[in-house]
């Protein structure tokens, strides 16, 4: 067994592991024990690693190592265009795909000061809540494998296989599927999506209903979680929470009421919030979510519009694939639109949407040419993570599994 | 595996059926280190799920610790930071083993041509079977499952007769 | 409920004499202001009981690739009372490539600034744990600065040797 040594953990961290004491390296090295939760870890949902100044079982300081999934999306952007950064914003929070695409396409068409027509908001607001649906019930799942309970893991994944399914018909691809554009989506809904969509909204609930059964009133999962990583409402707003983690501490701030986007400020849902701030009432918000959710569904099926899927502006917006092959001009903004971009006018946004982490944010400043001369994005599950010390400082070790879990954390996120 | 290569030289009769027999319970029951790191893992967890059960195949069990065993799925994209610790896990574990790259990532780079992302994980690692998808379909996988269940099923003993045997010390009660 | 004349209208009456220049963009608001004042008119914007903006969401800087103010730091910051968001930026010169760090004012902002210093290389003084966010320690230049080409240069990254263990072949 060999002891962690310089090389393994470097100096910097080190110190910033000791920052309230006044030990040195050498000695903290031989007394407190230094346990390194490395990059590959059963429940650190991802590359994270962690490191925990413990004092027998109690941790006294944690400090998050993040970089292990570190792919350079925003040099990325500064060199490809508005509609190729598509695929990449995909597998920025690979579990719920389809909400990342919806989010830059809003932030591209508010640079570019486009709009897409009614029917295309509604498709992609409709597939935006069965991302939220399809994330919240891995976050739940592996929540509850982590405290030990695998049933729930596995039927929370047989719910999800039925949205990937809907998906695979929607648009060819399971997952990471790019199915917005710049000005619309790529293709209409099949009515046999759409009968899937219903079918699956018919269902869900109970079975939704049968997974609570197992877990609400356990008293395993209760006494694991509660009073666990407690924050308070103050504390979360000063340490950047967004999404459900702040909800869960009484906060009630939601972008869709906030600052409403698509079509979001005629829809009837609640904005969940639960008091306590610790990671019952975290996992709780998530569970109740995805009941809104299913009720926002339901009210886009019924008012979904007919009607185009691609705005009607031919220097911004790609034309469909037929047209392409068999017209002349449409073949020439093709040409155009690939080669040389969209060129939006000179400016900067900000654009932020509620994805099922957080608050995902695209900071996009354009200077008139194809490409992005920057690109930022504010990723909820980085912001999310700065919390943990704060969390997890006097619990036990077993509780940061408990407390990584009920923040969840997504590293292709939290990495960019 | 090195202790009859060592005995029986050449290829008789026994060899050859002490190779058949091992190579075919080798293959029915790879065991695979799932070293998931970004959005393959994801594809890799529902390979293993009721749908597309992997479990079927032998693979009964992803055990997180790599000293039990035998073939690594390296899901996601591997960073150079991420690369010592990929190699670290690679060595923990024990011969024979197999190395399935999963997804483009890992085979080339994939979609991501940048500073800090290693162009295919073979620069650092003998790769076995190259998946390619991103991500690949459950199916996909499993196919590569069986791709490296027949490679399994061909290995020979005299593959391994190199590996150097410690020298048993038998100690005497004096 | 707040809007342009009455942040603009607060700043100047609080802090006269400063140089800042307010603009609009497709609904946004931003204001730019000199890089010494940055963290009283963060306290200031963060204590007002009216304005009260109490979410900062993201600190990020831009890299102009020009002789003078190479270098913009940009914060977000959010009211959740007044729903109302703001943007804040500040010039940086490339020979004094420092700023003041706000984490005092709001304490999200230690990571962000920990990112923008992996990322372009501004440090920022008083911040109480100013290391690298996403690249190895060893790293010794930001990638997001325009001079860094996106392939990266060969050598700075150090991979593992490619012997491998056991009599494999």
């Amino acid at each position: 067994m060999q002891k962690l040594t310089k090389e393994d953990v470097h100096p910097k961290i080190v110190q910033a592991l000791l920052a309230d004491t006044d030990i040195t390296i050498d000695d903290a090295l031989e007394n407190e024990m230094i346990l390194n939760m490395g990059p590959q870890h059963p429940a650190t949902h991802g590359v994270l690693r962690v490191l925990l100044r413990l004092d027998g079982e109690t941790v006294n300081a944690c400090v998050p190592e993040l970089g292990y999934l570190h792919r350079g999306y925003e040099k990325m952007a500064e060199n490809m265009g508005y509609q190729e950064f598509i695929p990449h914003t995909d597998r920025l929070d690979y579990l719920s795909p389809m909400a990342n695409n919806v989010a830059w396409a809003l932030a591209v068409e508010k640079l570019a000061g486009i709009e897409a027509p009614p029917r295309a908001q509604y498709i992609r607001m409709m597939v935006a809540e069965l991302a939220r649906i399809a994330s919240h019930l891995i976050a739940m799942g592996s929540l509850a494998m982590d405290i030990g309970a695998l049933t729930v893991f596995l039927w929370t994944m047989r719910e999800r296989e039925k949205i990937l399914d809907i998906w695979d018909i929607l648009c060819g691809a399971r997952f990471t599927n790019s199915y917005t554009r710049i000005g619309g989506v790529a293709n209409d809904i099949q009515p046999e999506a759409l009968a899937k969509v219903k079918w699956f909204i018919g269902q869900y609930l109970e079975n939704l209903d049968e997974c609570e059964r197992l877990l609400n009133s356990n008293r395993i999962f209760i006494e694991r979680l509660e009073n666990v990583g407690v924050i308070s409402a103050k504390d979360a707003i000063d340490l950047g929470l967004t999404g459900p983690s702040l909800r869960g501490s009484g906060v009630e701030h939601d972008l869709r009421r906030a600052t409403p986007y698509m079509f979001y400020n005629e829809m009837d849902f609640k904005v969940v919030t639960y008091n306590e701030g610790d990671s019952l009432a975290r996992y709780f918000v998530r569970v109740e979510e995805t009941r809104e959710s299913i009720k926002i569904i339901q009210q886009i099926l019924d008012k979904m519009p007919q009607g185009e899927i691609k705005a009607n502006e031919p220097k911004k917006v790609l034309p469909y694939k037929g047209e392409v092959y068999s017209r002349m001009e449409e073949l020439i903004h093709d040409f155009m639109l690939v080669n040389f971009g969209i060129n939006p006018p000179v400016g900067e946004i900000y654009s932020a949407v509620e994805n099922s982490k957080g608050e995902l944010g695209f900071y996009l400043v354009s200077n008139g040419e194809g490409h992005p001369w920057k690109c930022k994005i504010r990723s909820p599950s980085m912001v999310n993570l700065q919390s943990l010390p704060h969390l997890t400082k006097g619990r036990m070790i077993s509780d940061v599994v408990a407390i990584i879990g009920s923040l969840d954390p997504v590293m292709g996120e939290a990495d960019k | 595996m090195g202790l009859e290569a060592n005995l029986l030289k050449n290829d008789g009769i026994i060899t050859t059926t002490f190779d058949a027999v091992i190579a075919w319970a080798r293959k029915n029951s790879v065991w695979p280190m799932p070293m998931g790191i970004s959005c393959c893992a994801i594809e890799m967890m529902a390979s293993a799920d009721p749908k597309y059960d992997i479990a079927r195949f032998g693979s009964e069990v992803m055990r997180m610790t790599p000293r039990q065993c035998d073939l690594m799925i390296v899901a996601g994209t591997v960073t150079y930071k991420m690369s010592h610790v990929v190699k670290k896990i690679y060595d923990q574990m024990p011969d024979p083993k197999w190395v399935i790259a999963m997804g483009a990532c890992t085979s080339s780079g994939g979609m991501y041509r940048s500073y800090s992302v290693v162009q295919g994980i073979d620069q650092f690692l003998p790769v076995d079977v190259y998946v390619a998808g991103c991500p690949p379909r459950p199916e996909n996988l499993i196919n590569a499952l069986m791709q490296i269940q027949e490679k399994v099923g061909r290995s020979k003993a005299r593959d391994y007769s190199d590996i150097a045997m410690p020298e048993l010390k038998i100690l005497q009660n004096n | 409920m707040i809007d342009k004349e009455k942040i603009t209208g607060k700043l100047s009456s609080q802090f006269p004499g400063i140089g800042m220049e307010a603009t609009e963009y497709k609904g946004e608001l931003t204001i730019k202001v000199p890089r010494q004042n940055i963290v009283e008119i963060c306290h200031f914007l963060k204590d007002d009981p009216e304005l009260s903006f109490i979410l900062c969401e993201d600190i990020t800087a831009v890299d102009w690739a020009k002789r003078t103010n190479r270098f913009t730091v940009v914060y977000h910051i959010f009211s959740i009372s007044n729903k109302f968001r703001l943007c804040i930026k500040a010039d940086v010169d490339e020979s004094e490539l420092n700023i003041d760090t706000v984490s005092s004012v709001w304490k999200t902002a230690n990571w962000h600034e920990r990112e923008t210093y992996d990322m372009y290389g501004i440090k920022f003084n008083n911040h109480p744990d100013l290391r690298r966010m996403y690249l190895p320690e060893e790293f010794e230049y930001h990638p997001l600065r325009k001079d860094f080409p996106l392939m990266g240069i060969p050598g700075s990254l150090p991979l593992p040797s490619s012997g491998n263990t056991g009599g494999k072949k």
